[in-house]
């Protein structure tokens, strides 16, 4: 990860620049971001360490495309997504984006394997081609065998696991987390934290993830830390 | 999987709110069908009334008699194209509760002024040839088991004989049917004849006279023509048009066109509340979800559809099941309660039912969907 840079260059998967992001609360004006810039490279697995409050969610959110800053850009694989509107954004985000949440967000009314199918949804892919996706998933993430299970008979984990299937059975490019094992035991997280570095090294996926947990951090290749908006420090694991 | 499968997993998540929404949308479209289909069958006494048909009743009010004679100085008049009298016989099958609207009928003109009865030639000819002859509506016979054959008692409330009793036998020799669905098949008719000569007091007196007129454009002609000769007599006549002599006989029981609106208002105003604060709190339940779609990439459009596709389903769903009870519901009371005019849940209402689940579904959604079309993910997902 570069700061102080707005070249795109090809190796760069996701750019923000000069990028300001400030909410209103009643009469009193909330900076979160002053001019920030960063890149994140393909292939790179970039966690964001930081204390609460200090923008992680936030920048998540931005490079997910939910939330937008006040100003500034933010450009992903050379096109600038900040101006695209809501639809355009949930259509960006549908083809390049997988989301793994703390809490797993899992639908509980469907089974595991139609929750991995929802993404499928937004595709223009055939029954027989998404149950095929469908299965790979689900056998990446080791639950092939709990497909019709719902997700409150199976355990925090292999909801985590069924969340993870989700995020990459459209084969996004980008993997965002938050908090991805918040809520999980240490053997657990690990699983999942092994899972998604699987998917970095092996499958190419380029994976942001924020976290409070330096443990979980050093299975990124590369770890920021936020601290009121700015990068107070760098490295890389 | 697609959308249907969502919203019919959505719907269904909560098992209970689904059975008790269901059923309060259910009993609201069931009390709408009966009620609807009784206005309708009250309605349908005046809706089937022919625009030609002119009823002459005495002016005092129609339970007074008119003198026969009247019915030949009426034939003549420009723009009458035929003319036949009845007389309300008050007849009851062996017990009094078991009434029939019961006429005393000019016979060989009754077919030709109503028309709407439907009779097997045969029949026709056997009730015409027999002056003690009964022509019974199909929905009279059924109620009573009666058939053609057979040979039946029955009383007047009214009338005596001159030989004596309140009793008088008949032959049933036709039953009709009506050439409309709706039309009222209750009615039972016999020769006047027969009945002038044995009645003990008001012969040569008729109950009303049916009037039918070349052109429906020349009623108000008629009408005049009509009242004008018979004014200042001691038998002065009202002559209106069959189907405001209808409407005005259904509401002496009271305005039940109003009646029956309060009814089904109150029922749907229940519902909507039920249902609409049931969709609300469903929704509210589902925020982080919504908020989870909408991150994986569906439009907000597609999940408004969604959210109104739910309550459009409930809507159906609750309203059908009610519709389809309603109909066995009047099924039931028509067989079962003679009185009443046939109860029929026809295409008409049909279509205003789902006119009204289409509408309830919509209400009761539209708040909820826009609800979840403006929710914004950041906010709903940091709950």
């Amino acid at each position: 990860m570069t700061e102080g840079t707005t070249n795109t260059t090809d190796e760069n998967l996701f750019q923000l620049t000069n990028v300001n992001k400030r909410f209103t609360k009643g009469r009193e004006s909330i900076t979160i971001f002053d001019d920030l810039n960063m890149s994140i490279k393909k292939g790179e697995f970039l966690a964001i360490m930081g204390p609460s409050g200090s923008g992680k969610t936030t920048l998540l959110n931005m490079l997910g495309g939910v939330d937008q800053p006040t100003n500034g850009e933010v450009w992903f694989d050379g096109a600038r997504i900040d101006k695209l509107s809501e639809n355009g954004l949930a259509k960006w985000r549908a083809a390049n984006i997988g989301f793994i949440f703390q809490f797993y967000n899992l639908m509980p009314m469907l089974s595991a394997a139609r929750n991995v199918e929802l993404p499928l949804l937004l595709t223009n892919l055939g029954k027989k081609r998404r149950k095929q996706s469908i299965d790979a998933a689900l056998e990446l993430v080791g639950l092939k065998d709990r497909a019709g299970h719902k997700p409150k008979e199976m355990s925090g984990g292999q909801q985590q696991r069924v969340a993870v299937a989700r995020a990459i059975v459209s084969d996004p490019k980008m993997l965002l987390c938050d908090e991805p094992t918040g809520d999980l035991d240490r053997a657990t997280a690990d699983e999942i934290l092994t899972m998604l570095q699987e998917l970095n090294r092996e499958y190419g996926k380029t994976i942001v993830m924020v976290t409070h947990d330096p443990e979980a951090a050093k299975y990124a290749t590369k770890t920021v830390h936020l601290d009121k908006g700015e990068f107070v420090e760098k490295g890389s694991v | 999987m697609g959308d249907l499968y969502l919203i019919f997993k959505n719907i269904t998540r909560k098992k209970l709110r689904l059975t008790l929404t269901l059923f309060a949308t259910f009993i609201a479209f069931m009390i709408y069908g009966v009620m609807t289909s009784f206005q309708s069958a009250l309605d349908a006494g005046v809706e089937l009334s022919a625009d030609d048909r002119l009823v002459v009743v005495n002016k005092i009010n129609f339970t007074q008699p008119l003198p026969i004679a009247y019915v030949n100085r009426i034939k003549p008049i420009e723009g009458v194209a035929g003319t036949s009298h009845l007389s309300w016989f008050g007849g009851y099958y062996q017990e009094p509760q078991n009434f029939m609207p019961m006429f005393a009928v000019e016979q060989d003109t009754l077919l030709e002024v109503y028309n709407e009865i439907v009779i097997p030639e045969e029949q026709k000819q056997a009730w015409l040839q027999n002056r003690q002859g009964l022509l019974v509506g199909e929905k009279a016979a059924q109620n009573f088991g009666w058939k053609v054959g057979d040979r039946v008692p029955v009383s007047s409330n009214i009338y005596s004989r001159k030989s004596g009793g309140q009793t008088w036998d008949f032959d049933i020799e036709a039953i009709y049917k009506g050439s409309d669905p709706k039309f009222d098949t209750s009615g039972v008719y016999f020769h006047f004849k027969y009945f002038d000569e044995a009645r003990t007091f008001g012969q040569n007196t008729i109950g009303f006279i049916a009037v039918r007129t070349t052109d429906s454009k020349l009623n108000e002609q008629v009408i005049a023509a009509i009242d004008d000769q018979f004014a200042n007599s001691p038998f002065e006549t009202e002559t209106v048009p069959e189907k405001a002599f209808n409407k005005a006989f259904i509401e002496q029981i009271g305005n039940i066109g109003l009646i029956i609106t309060f009814v089904v208002l109150a029922a749907f105003f229940i519902i909507l509340v039920i249902v609409g604060n049931s969709m609300a709190l469903a929704i509210r339940e589902r925020t982080n979800e919504i908020a989870v779609m909408k991150t994986l990439g569906f439009k907000s459009g597609r999940i408004f559809i969604m959210v109104l596709g739910e309550s459009l389903l409930i809507s159906f769903m609750g309203g059908g099941l009610g519709l389809l009870i309603a109909s066995g519901l009047t099924a039931g009371i028509s067989e079962n309660i003679p009185q009443l005019p046939p109860l029929i849940i026809d295409q008409p209402i049909v279509l205003e039912s789902i006119g009204f689940m289409l509408l309830l579904g919509l209400v009761t959604g539209i708040i909820p969907a826009i609800s979840a079309l403006r929710l914004n993910i950041v906010t709903a997902l940091s709950r």
